[in-house]
């Protein structure tokens, strides 16, 4: 299995905090018009009482390295994404983020062996508490596989 | 701003299409993520990975179909989402998302609905999964 040697480990947690611009940017990225992630006033009348980030957001957040992990540049494919929150994420929210490699496994695929990386991504509170989790499942198929292994 | 919503498993949202996928949109959600990978910017970098052209962010599809949630956020907020990437999404290509509610559950933090939800260019789901949107309990949005 691919990279076995780092399952289960992770980054140092890294603090990142939630800008008003780059929700802004982000929305208009991802051509979402809720004024409760660009709208100060609409948000502060909301029961956010905040700007509310979209479900995606914490995917420009830095989580930090994996000592010693090097994922080649190219032709990794990314085959699902799942994100869980604990509460509502918002403008001004400060969060330790850190990246953890969870699993890796191989799969025969019609067009040769697959390996199946699964990394885990959480945003923490300042007081430790959880935020977000997401789960990423990276595939690395049999041409980008060869490079790793040679 | 909506009405508070009020769900029935089998309920669809109505379906979104937004506009063409276009380089302006690509080049600003590869910077608005951080995300640097060529192949979404770059027609020699696509046909450098074999591909026939540059493709979209696979994140960029997952947050189109977060778009069928914006109406509703003054009520609740997407609690959880899944999805899977099937198929690769090309410039100019137009998508249609949508959703149907699949369960509803009573939580300590109010009502959590269960949604099937779908990324499609014409007949083709590019992506597919999952959304767990919360209804805050008591008066909406006040």
């Amino acid at each position: 299995m691919l990279y076995e040697g780092f399952v289960g480990r992770s980054s140092e947690p890294v603090r990142n905090v939630v800008e008003r611009d780059a929700v802004r940017l982000f929305a208009e990225a991802i051509a979402d018009p809720s004024p409760l992630y660009r709208d100060g006033e609409a948000a502060r009348r909301s029961r956010y009482g905040r700007l509310l980030t979209p479900p995606t957001f914490p995917r420009t957040f830095d989580y930090g390295r994996i000592e010693g992990l090097e994922l080649p540049s190219a032709g990794l494919i990314h085959g699902e994404f799942r994100i869980g929150y604990e509460r509502p994420l918002l403008v001004g929210d400060e969060v330790f983020c850190r990246l953890a490699l969870k699993g890796s496994y191989d799969k025969e695929g019609s067009r040769g062996l697959l390996g199946f990386l699964i990394f885990e991504r959480t945003g923490e509170d300042p007081e430790g508490n959880l935020v977000f989790t997401t789960n990423d499942t990276v595939i690395v198929t049999g041409a980008v596989r060869a490079g790793i292994e040679a | 701003m909506s009405a508070i919503p009020d769900w029935r498993i089998g309920d669809e949202l109505e379906e979104r299409t937004p506009p063409p996928i276009g380089r302006e949109q690509l080049r600003k959600y590869a910077e608005a993520s951080g995300d640097p990978n060529p192949i979404h910017l770059s027609d020699e970098a696509a046909a450098a990975a074999g591909l026939p052209g540059v493709i979209a962010h696979g994140m960029l599809t997952a947050a189109t179909m977060g778009l069928l949630f914006s109406p509703y956020l003054g009520h609740g907020y997407v609690k959880a989402f899944r999805g899977r990437f099937s198929g690769m999404v090309f410039l100019g290509d137009r998508l249609n998302v949508g959703g149907r509610v699949t369960g509803v559950e009573e939580t300590g933090e109010g009502r959590l609905y269960a949604f099937e939800v779908y990324a499609r260019r014409g007949e083709d789901t590019v992506a597919s999964g999952s959304v767990g949107f919360l209804v805050f309990e008591g008066r909406g949005s006040g």
